[in-house]
């Protein structure tokens, strides 16, 4: 773990679960593996807060327990994945692609889950639902049935998944920790039981809901249902789903995240209708391709054509133009794999990333050292080894100038030096010095400072909070009392003095708070796409090697 | 430029090899770097993209509600000197919010459950018995009594009239004792709540709770 992640794990644990969550957290990245007793003894809290603080860790993914690495008999150890913590920041994204895929419906679906951590559909459906008709007029409501099938498109596209069955537990009745010794293989705290071993892990499971359609929640008990945790109807009847618990499927998330990271580069790249054929090309290997596959399945031309929409009205001569397009387009998004079937067809994904990810670079470089820079370091990048000489001589830049931006490059790490001696001792005029870019550790140290980005904008943020903390408590206030006239009904004269209680340098000032956080809150949504993109390439080049 | 010159001095081969001249040696570097550099190129603004203010938006919400779910653990309130009169409410409202949220036990370890929970089941475990036999006193007492009638029959009447007083008597002692002993445990659970601060715990599975009983218990508390 590096410092930067553990800072920033901090910081999202205490913005959504609040200081007790992260110091138990920040405790449990720093040290690995732990028991209850240690965490207890070595963060100095009570036993109640530690409990609870770890009942919220597991509820939502993000700690994992099992048998410890002494192996079965031995207490529990408990062990937090920075991972999961860190998709915090990017739940935005989840809940807006869940809209943008299913609506409504399923964005607050996705919404509530996330929340949660983990709950039953029938619960899901119903606080959704309940949410739903909220929102609507008097007199509508949301039926069930139509959330049911909203969870069960999510769960078909695998955005939903089974949470793993918790396979220590079983028939296991007091605390004591002989109840380990009862399960037959003790999960390894390092791999923790992955969803996909289940093999139910994306069947619905059948609940008695149907039957219950329409029903109005007006605003007067609205408040009551939505905690709603326990799965019981009205009549107490049981809903037939009591334990089986449903979670977020991060990784489909993210591969539909890379997906739509190709189609929109294709799209910026060359245009819209060969976007729409990558597109096509995507979604018909969607079910065939490995999840971490470097390339999807070949589709043949004729293949490709007879799927792509009618509305496009892309003839074949012109589709097989486009694709000789993006197989020549140096990005190499589209690769070629035989010449069968009118020519076999694959997107590559995994250099798709890496060169998505090798762009990303060099804009940076770009926009911190300037374009001069930039030049040296594509230089680089293009000709792997270069001397010093060479990169003045092929960038085109005096010498001086040259130099300059290479050892600044050099300093900041994103070049480096490779010594090559011709006598065995390294006698520097006997030796070549070459300047080179290594992508890979690159991107990982960019991320690196991804991280700290935004762990410094979310820092910012709460500063700011903080300084206007009077301003914003405040206007809450007199929003309150606002709202609490407007219901009674106020006269608007009255309505006016209150309003007027903020003097206009106060309301300048809130404004301008308002605008610093939505810009900060913005900047930690972009940082979060550049994390993305680096963190799946980095994970990808893992893969392929 | 002493320094300096011994520093070149100290090279055995012809610095110039390296293509560096006198010229265009660059400044050597003093020290570690400043914690806020002067920015040489200014940030560029953000990238408008679709959906982005939505996602601010979801954002700022997500922050808001999760403040008020029930996994945002507040720290224990330290226990203050004085108690004050909004404490009971202050209380009442914290496990009304509380009570929303209890995880199901079968996927957590054991050992995380509160222990609150466990002198409570004893407790009820330990009562049904105590009823049951509260019951089968009486029967066995009014068993007893009419045996006794039929067996006294022969018997003085004097004699008859103390037992049934007696009698009488041991009865009433006997319920005055059961209802001390249902009292005395109702004070230890009591005891054992304050002590643990536990009532204010929201991981109360909710099984036990709301049997009626139990609920006034609570309300005792305070």
């Amino acid at each position: 773990m590096t410092t930067q992640e553990v800072r920033l794990c901090g910081l999202l644990l205490q913005e959504h679960f609040g200081g007790v969550v992260e110091k138990v957290g920040t405790h449990l990245i720093r040290s690995g593996a732990l028991t209850l007793r240690a965490i207890v003894q070595e963060t100095n809290m009570s036993l109640d807060l530690v409990k609870k603080s770890l009942c919220v860790l597991v509820q939502h993914g993000m700690c994992v327990f099992g048998a410890g690495r002494r192996g079965p008999g031995w207490p529990v150890e408990y062990c937090v994945c920075v991972e999961r913590v860190l998709y915090m920041l990017r739940y935005p994204r989840y809940i807006y692609t869940a809209k943008s895929l299913y609506g409504d419906t399923g964005e607050l679906i996705v919404e509530e889950i996330l929340q949660r951590g983990q709950m039953t559909m029938s619960c899901a459906v119903k606080t959704v639902a309940d949410r739903l008709t909220q929102n609507m007029e008097d007199g509508c409501s949301m039926d069930y049935s139509e959330v049911v099938s909203a969870f069960s498109n999510l769960v078909e596209t695998h955005f939903l998944q089974r949470c793993p069955l918790v396979a220590e537990q079983g028939s296991a009745p007091p605390p004591t920790t002989s109840t380990l010794e009862t399960a037959p293989p003790p999960p390894a705290i390092t791999c923790p039981p992955t969803p996909e071993s289940n093999p139910d892990c994306y069947r619905l499971p059948q609940i008695n809901l149907r039957g219950r359609g329409k029903r109005r929640r007006s605003s007067e008990d609205g408040e009551d249902q939505r905690g709603g945790k326990k799965p019981k109807l009205d009549n107490g009847q049981p809903v037939g789903d009591e334990d089986i618990y449903w979670q977020v499927n991060f990784a489909r998330f993210h591969l539909h995240f890379r997906d739509q990271g190709i189609i929109s580069a294709v799209a910026c790249k060359l245009d819209q209708t060969s976007s729409e054929i990558v597109r096509t090309m995507l979604r018909m290997s969607e079910v065939t391709t490995q999840p971490s596959a470097a390339h999807t399945q070949p589709l043949s031309a004729n293949e490709i054509f007879r799927a792509l929409p009618p509305s496009y009205s892309i003839g074949r001569p012109i589709l097989d133009q486009y694709l000789t397009l993006l197989v020549d387009d140096p990005m190499e998004f589209v690769g070629k794999s035989g010449d069968s079937g009118g020519g076999m067809y694959v997107v590559n994904l995994h250099r798709a990333l890496a060169n998505l990810a090798r762009a990303t670079l060099e804009s940076v470089v770009q926009e911190r050292f300037g374009s001069r820079s930039a030049r040296i370091f594509r230089l680089l990048l293009r000709k792997r080894h270069l001397e010093q000489k060479q990169v003045e001589d092929f960038a085109m830049i005096p010498a001086k100038e040259a130099k300059d931006m290479l050892y600044t490059l050099l300093s900041e790490n994103l070049v480096q030096l490779q010594e090559i001696p011709k006598t065995p001792d390294h006698a520097p005029s006997r030796t070549f010095y070459l300047y080179t870019v290594t992508q890979l550790p690159t991107a990982r140290m960019l991320l690196q400072r991804c991280y700290k980005t935004v762990s410094n904008l979310i820092e910012r943020r709460l500063f700011e909070t903080k300084e206007n903390k009077r301003h914003l408590e405040k206007s809450q206030r007199i929003e309150a009392i606002l709202a609490s006239l407007q219901t009674t009904g106020a006269e608007p004269t009255q309505l006016q003095e209150v309003e007027e209680m903020i003097t206009a340098p106060e309301r300048q000032q809130l404004e301008a708070l308002r605008n610093h956080i939505n810009k900060l809150d913005s900047s930690e949504n972009q940082v979060d796409e550049s994390i993305f993109l680096l963190e799946s390439y980095i994970k990808s080049a893992g893969t392929t090697r | 430029m002493a320094g300096r010159g011994r520093g070149m001095a100290a090279f055995t081969f012809r610095v110039e090899n390296l293509g560096i001249s006198r010229a265009n040696m660059p400044e050597a570097r003093r020290g570690p770097g400043q914690l806020f550099p002067i920015l040489e190129c200014k940030p560029v603004p953000l990238e408008p993209g679709p959906g982005d203010d939505y996602m601010l938006s979801l954002k700022q919400e997500i922050r808001d509600t999760m403040r008020q779910l029930p996994c945002y653990l507040k720290p224990n309130a330290a226990k203050s000197e004085v108690e004050r009169y909004k404490d009971k409410y202050a209380k009442e409202r914290i496990q009304i919010k509380d009570e929303e949220w209890t995880p199901d036990w079968n996927r957590l370890p054991k050992e995380l459950m509160p222990k609150a929970n466990l002198p409570r089941k004893k407790s009820a475990l330990k009562k049904k018995p105590k009823k049951l036999t509260s019951q089968e006193k009486d029967s066995v007492l009014s068993k007893l009594s009419e045996l006794e009638k039929t067996d006294n029959v022969n018997a003085d009447e004097e004699k008859e009239e103390n037992v049934s007083e007696n009698k009488k008597k041991g009865d009433d002692d006997n319920d005055e004792d059961e209802k001390e002993e249902i009292e005395g445990e109702e004070f230890d659970e009591e005891e054992v709540e304050e002590e643990n601060d536990y009532i204010a715990s929201y991981f109360d599975n909710g099984d036990d709770f709301g049997a009626g009983s139990d609920d006034n218990m609570d309300e005792a508390t305070y």
